[in-house]
């Protein structure tokens, strides 16, 4: 194997370096398969096979796939949220209640103006979506920008009080005249087209664009530059005359309304309804998938599929072979157990 | 200059021997003889940047030297380790403090011992303490928790924990930086006393009057040399600031030195600026202070001074408290530095790596960054990368640098990234320049060309705030010369008013009760 690697690096590609991180990765979630295989042994289970089923139960159909890209579309949104921010040393851990404030925001759109055409009703729920989004982000973003308290702590915070906000309207105002927990199902023109015939939504495609436009901007722009110049050192861009604060606001809010997004799509496109509690971490798990992917696009991309076919794959083992789902948990745990203590068997020698 | 062999009753504890160690672009001891001899306070003095540190931290351990020996009685000692250096019985208390805050005394010192018991027994270190700072003067309760300890305190624990580790040699890094007059005595005193009992201590320190209080022996250091070692009998303040700051001149061209005309309007007018430090700043009072197109004004100063708030005052890094501040005669008081960036305004900071780079970014981008709104095109989406690098060659051949634009800033050497940053700062003709410590790091003809630069933008009529220790450069240059001493302003000449001597007293706060009076 190492002989194969070797010839590999020894080879003149261009895109060696990647070939290296491709395998590296692929090397880490095989670990990581190998050290939840044994949770399976000791659970009586037969590993080989849960492990044929997952695949072919998410990547061997059409179905299974584009289930695996319904649940990757909006941890690639939320992970976003995070690689944004992160880029001028921003810790956004508060994807979560900037989420729930979208939703909170679009649901009001969606049953105020129920009766407005698709065309007009969408694009309007998108914006106060995001706006909703971005200004429970505006919060930690001013305090940090003034000085007055870290991001990090206000952000994970808000979380709590969020889905607090959310709750209230719903359970007080919105709930529907058979349940108490969720509201009416939303007209036809507030729910986000879907795709192919499958559940697979507009969504997606809002996604890819800004993943797309992240890396162009990041790239290209006198804003990149700029933001990467405070990633690099944020007292020397001060100095050089980069407005800071502006930035820290700024992105932070940007941020804010990308979570907004993500929560916007997930009541519009998703579920066609606004539940109490209707996240269930997807905030975090964007916030997982971003640090693991390093903040990079293709990196959010990559984690969010595989963290996808792993989240799809444990719903599955739980009703085929009767495992708990908290067993998935345990190899979402070793994914990125491995990760974060990077192996770097393969990339150690180049520099000896 | 090699040290002169002085007369001693005993032999040497400790000799260093042709010691030299450089880092990348800088060479920080060059050959240095060095003696310790027990029972003698022995001061390094020397400005910052001479080596002092540099030099005892090779003797702690703490660096390693490139070559040149050490000798502990006259035998060689291997000190690879600051761990070897304790059991050689030498302790060093560093310019920040290593105490835990969280622990109380007894507890910082137990934990500093080198034969701590697996049960620490609190009560018979406490005891221990208690007879020592007895002996000394030390007086520290020791259940206090450190938290409380004022910096004075905390330093005579740093002093404690050496002594009751067995050091017989205490190494001092700039003891008094940190403390108020009053504290200074009752240190010096505390150092007498271990003197009598035969311990043998350095005190780095660039303060002469401190020197010449309680030195028994002097060695001062210059760019890396010793310039001379002495008795205490033999010094005197004159001598020691000749050696300090020496006085050989070299052949730069300086220019005209223009005769500027009084009714011009200041670059740059600072009107009884305060500021209000945090943390190790400096607090500025009472700054006043103009700067006219077409001259150099000199701030000289030992850093810690104020010079750096200086810089960042006018920059806006740090708010004026009290005061105003002019810029082409509109105030910019509270101006964002992005105003003042955009008025033409370079900013050479002391330190190029942590004030005025990105490391991970290109150095062209890093050429960029100050400028983003001149270079954007399309509104922002792209950048004229074409334009930058023409500029920056324009100005890199007018000053001679040559280095890469395409690798990370982080891989240039220091004094690269030190001609980086003057080149990004004098590529678009600023009209105000603040440059700190403008030669640091940079060989003789980079010094040359980044010198010949500033004045070629004086000549050009720009203003320029030159901040340095360094008095040659500043007597070269400065069209007019400001003395900077605890954060205020206690001297102000044209070059040819003034010497050497006088200014390096005022730098060093020797004669500032003369300065303030008059």
């Amino acid at each position: 194997m190492r002989q194969i690697l070797n010839a590999l690096k020894r080879s003149d590609w261009v895109g060696q370096k990647y070939v290296n991180a491709v395998l590296r990765y692929v090397f880490m979630m095989l670990f990581a398969f190998l050290l939840f295989g044994i949770i399976l042994l000791i659970s009586g289970k037969d590993p080989i096979q849960s492990y044929k089923d997952i695949f072919s139960s998410t990547l061997g159909s059409a179905y299974g796939l584009s289930e695996v890209i319904v649940t990757m579309t909006p941890l690639l949104v939320t992970a976003l949220a995070v690689a944004l921010p992160s880029r001028i040393i921003l810790i956004n851990i508060g994807v979560e209640g900037q989420l729930y404030m979208g939703a909170c925001f679009a649901t009001w759109g969606a049953l105020a103006f129920g009766h407005l055409p698709a065309w007009i009703l969408l694009p309007m729920m998108i914006l106060l979506g995001m706006a909703g989004g971005s200004l429970w982000a505006f919060i930690p973003g001013y305090l940090r920008a003034m000085g007055i308290v870290n991001e990090t702590i206000t952000t994970l915070l808000l979380n709590s009080v969020a889905p607090m906000i959310v709750s209230f309207f719903v359970f007080g105002f919105w709930h529907s005249p058979m349940d108490t927990n969720k509201t009416a199902i939303f007209s036809p023109s507030a729910r986000l087209p879907t795709l192919f015939n499958t559940r697979i939504d507009l969504s997606l495609v809002f996604a890819l664009v800004l993943l797309t436009l992240f890396w162009l901007v990041m790239k290209y722009t006198r804003w990149g530059l700029e933001m990467r110049a405070i990633g690099g050192n944020p007292q020397a861009a001060r100095r050089n005359g980069i407005p800071v604060k502006l930035y820290l606001i700024s992105i932070m809010c940007i941020g804010g309304a990308i979570a907004g997004l993500a929560g916007m799509a997930q009541v519009s496109g998703f579920y066609g309804v606004l539940l109490a509690n209707f996240s269930r971490g997807i905030g975090f798990m964007g916030f997982l998938i971003s640090w693991l992917a390093g903040g990079s696009p293709l990196g959010i991309l990559l984690t969010s599929f595989v963290i996808s076919i792993i989240i799809r794959g444990g719903n599955l083992l739980q009703l085929t072979i009767d495992l708990p789902y908290a067993v998935i948990n345990v190899l979402l745990a070793f994914t990125l157990f491995v990760v974060l203590a990077r192996p770097n068997f393969l990339t150690q020698r180049k520099e000896a | 200059m090699l040290t002169p062999p002085l007369s001693s009753k005993t032999p040497p504890m400790i000799s260093m021997r042709e010691i030299s160690k450089s880092f990348p672009g800088v060479v920080a001891n060059d050959h240095i003889d060095f003696d310790i001899f027990r029972s003698e306070i022995h001061v390094l003095l020397g400005e910052n940047g001479a080596g002092k540190s540099t030099l005892m931290k090779i003797l702690y351990g703490f660096y390693r030297a490139d070559s040149g020996r050490i000798l502990l009685d006259g035998k060689p000692a291997a000190i690879q380790s600051p761990n070897d250096a304790r059991a050689l019985q030498i302790g060093m208390v560093f310019q920040d403090f290593t105490l835990i805050p969280a622990f109380s005394v007894a507890e910082n010192i137990a934990l500093f011992l080198p034969d701590l018991d697996t049960v620490v027994d609190l009560e018979a270190v406490s005891l221990w303490i208690e007879e020592m700072s007895a002996r000394y003067g030390l007086r520290v309760n020791p259940d206090a928790m450190v938290y409380e300890l004022s910096i004075g305190e905390q330093q005579k624990v740093e002093i404690l924990k050496l002594i009751l580790s067995n050091s017989r040699l205490l190494i001092l890094d700039e003891p008094t930086r940190v403390l108020a007059p009053h504290e200074v005595d009752a240190l010096f005193q505390i150092l007498y006393s271990m003197r009598q009992d035969g311990y043998a201590i350095i005190l780095i320190t660039h303060k002469i009057k401190e020197v010449l209080e309680c030195a028994d022996r002097i060695t001062v250091l210059r760019n890396g040399c010793v310039a001379g070692s002495l008795l205490r009998s033999n010094a005197s303040e004159d001598k020691l600031v000749e050696m300090m700051f020496g006085r050989k001149l070299s052949g730069l061209k300086t220019g005209k030195k223009v005769i500027r005309e009084e009714t011009a309007l200041p670059v740059l007018e600072l009107q009884n600026v305060h500021t209000h430090g945090e943390g190790a700043e400096t607090n500025l009072e009472e700054i006043d202070l103009k700067v006219y197109p077409g001259e150099i004004v000199g701030i000289a100063g030992v850093s810690g001074n104020g010079q750096r708030e200086l810089g960042d005052v006018v920059l806006g890094m740090i708010e004026c408290v009290k005061g105003t501040k002019h810029l082409f005669g509109k105030d910019v008081t509270n101006s964002s530095i992005q105003k003042l960036r955009r008025s033409l305004v370079g900013f050479i900071p002391e330190n190029p790596l942590t004030m005025a780079a990105a490391p991970f970014m290109t150095v062209l981008e890093n050429m960029a960054v100050t400028k983003t709104w001149h270079y954007a095109l399309q509104g922002g989406l792209t950048m004229d990368w074409k334009a930058i690098k023409a500029d920056v060659e324009n100005t890199m051949e007018r000053l001679g640098f040559s280095f890469s634009l395409n690798i990370p800033a982080r891989s240039l050497s220091g004094g690269n990234l030190q001609r980086m940053i003057i080149v990004r700062e004098l590529t678009h003709d600023p009209r105000l320049i603040i440059a700190s410590y403008l030669t640091r790091g940079l060989d003789v003809q980079s010094t040359l060309a980044a010198r010949q630069a500033l004045i070629q933008a004086r000549d050009d009529g720009a203003g320029v705030l030159l901040i340095s220790e360094d008095l040659e450069e500043l007597f070269m240059l400065s069209d007019r010369l400001i003395v900077l001493y605890g954060g205020r302003i206690v001297g102000s000449f044209t070059p040819d008013e003034t010497n050497y001597y006088e200014v390096g007293h005022l730098m060093t706060g020797s004669e500032v009760q003369y300065a303030s009076n008059s």
